[in-house]
């Protein structure tokens, strides 16, 4: 996946996958399909396309699949439903009237590799109940926490990434 | 007539869940806690506030959801360079925290 | 949706606002208004996105969007000045 990045021309395959993501973006943009419109955001998509396509591929995306679309589905829903259970959680803290609260700093280590997923990871974490990450320095993140439940970092990984780890990992196997 | 109504029930929500992030804002003891609160209730907030509009004005729905997904996106984001920047600053934690275990990170040493 | 419920939206909304207002005056430390900012420029791209159904102008969604994204630009130049310390 790290190709060496020098002169190489850029593949097919991320382009045609830039000038899709591209395109959809700009139809939900003007959302018309009036054939100006169409013809415009097509052209434009294919030069962004052909400039980006480039950095596109550094970032070492595994191949597009319907299973790997799939996964990334399940996974937003497994997010969605922590957004929600994380709000009300804090909306509890900040009405109480004594500011139930207990924080800390502690690390926690990761198994995954790839940048994308560890940023996926990261902004995972941020919006779940409690915890928002500080920093990311090779396979450790730093973590506050609202509600300190072990100074750990085995016992803290379980507890803080354990429920998105799993499916990150199927997403970008 | 439904339609209306799911989306001002999910706009109401919305704006609930702003003020909530708001007040944490105010009401929190140091910078980390009122990031906690800022960074989940405006995201949560504003993705449903836009979405709900999406849901009552249905030709602005693409629109209104290219809106919710970039503030998903980029919220956590600059919420997180924040926190790192005011950790690395030197802002203490408040009275009450149990531990701070951010010295074994590099450029953490200064000013604790 | 009648004028009269999305006024009040707008209202609570407001409120919000003028709470980060106070935080952004009272606030100790520069991360704490820069947070306090943050949260207030979050809050008003949902604002706008609220007049536009008021006014029934979809301009209003592109100046949230635009406002989103140099909502974005502008925290992150903080956060990077803030982190070679104040």
């Amino acid at each position: 996946m790290t190709e060496k990045v020098g002169r190489t021309a850029p593949r097919a395959r991320d382009i045609i996958h830039l000038l899709l993501v591209l395109f959809i973006t700009w139809l939900m943009l003007t959302s018309s399909l009036h054939w100006q419109e169409v013809t415009m955001g097509a052209f434009l998509s294919l030069v962004l396309a052909l400039f980006l396509a480039r950095s596109y591929g550094r970032l070492g995306l595994p191949p597009l699949s319907l299973i790997r679309v799939w996964r990334l589905g399940v996974y937003f829903l497994v997010l969605f439903a922590e957004i929600v259970k994380a709000n009300i959680d804090v909306a509890y803290r900040v009405l109480h009237p004594r500011l139930p609260i207990n924080p800390g700093i502690v690390v926690i280590t990761t198994e995954l590799s790839q940048d994308v997923a560890k940023v996926l990871l990261a902004n995972s974490i941020t919006l779940t109940p409690g915890t928002f990450t500080l920093d990311i320095q090779g396979d450790k993140l730093l973590i506050h926490w609202i509600n300190v439940k072990s100074e750990d970092t085995a016992e803290a990984t379980r507890l803080i990434a354990g429920r998105f780890e799993k499916h990150l990992k199927a997403v970008f196997a | 007539m439904l339609r209306v109504v799911l989306g001002t029930v999910v706009t109401f929500a919305g704006a609930l869940f702003l003020f909530i992030g708001c007040l944490g804002v105010f009401r929190m003891p140091d910078v980390y806690n009122r990031l906690q609160a800022g960074t989940k209730c405006t995201t949560l907030g504003a993705f449903l506030t836009a979405i709900g509009v999406g849901i009552i004005e249905p030709t602005w729905f693409w629109k209104t959801l290219v809106i919710a997904v970039f503030i998903l996106l980029t919220n956590p984001i600059s919420n997180h360079a924040l926190g790192r920047a005011s950790r690395k600053s030197g802002v203490p934690l408040c009275e009450g925290s149990v531990v701070d275990r951010s010295q074994e990170f590099d450029g953490y040493e200064g000013r604790p | 949706m009648s004028g009269t419920v999305i006024l009040t939206l707008t209202g609570i909304i407001t409120a919000g606002i003028l709470l980060c207002l106070l935080r952004l005056l009272k606030g100790p430390t520069a991360p704490d208004r820069a947070v306090a900012m943050d949260t207030a420029c979050t809050v008003t791209t949902a604002l706008l996105v609220l007049l536009a159904l008021f006014f029934k102008r979809s301009v209003y969604l592109d100046v949230a969007l635009v406002y989103a994204l140099l909502t974005f630009m502008g925290l992150v130049a903080i956060a990077r000045y803030l982190e070679r310390g104040i």
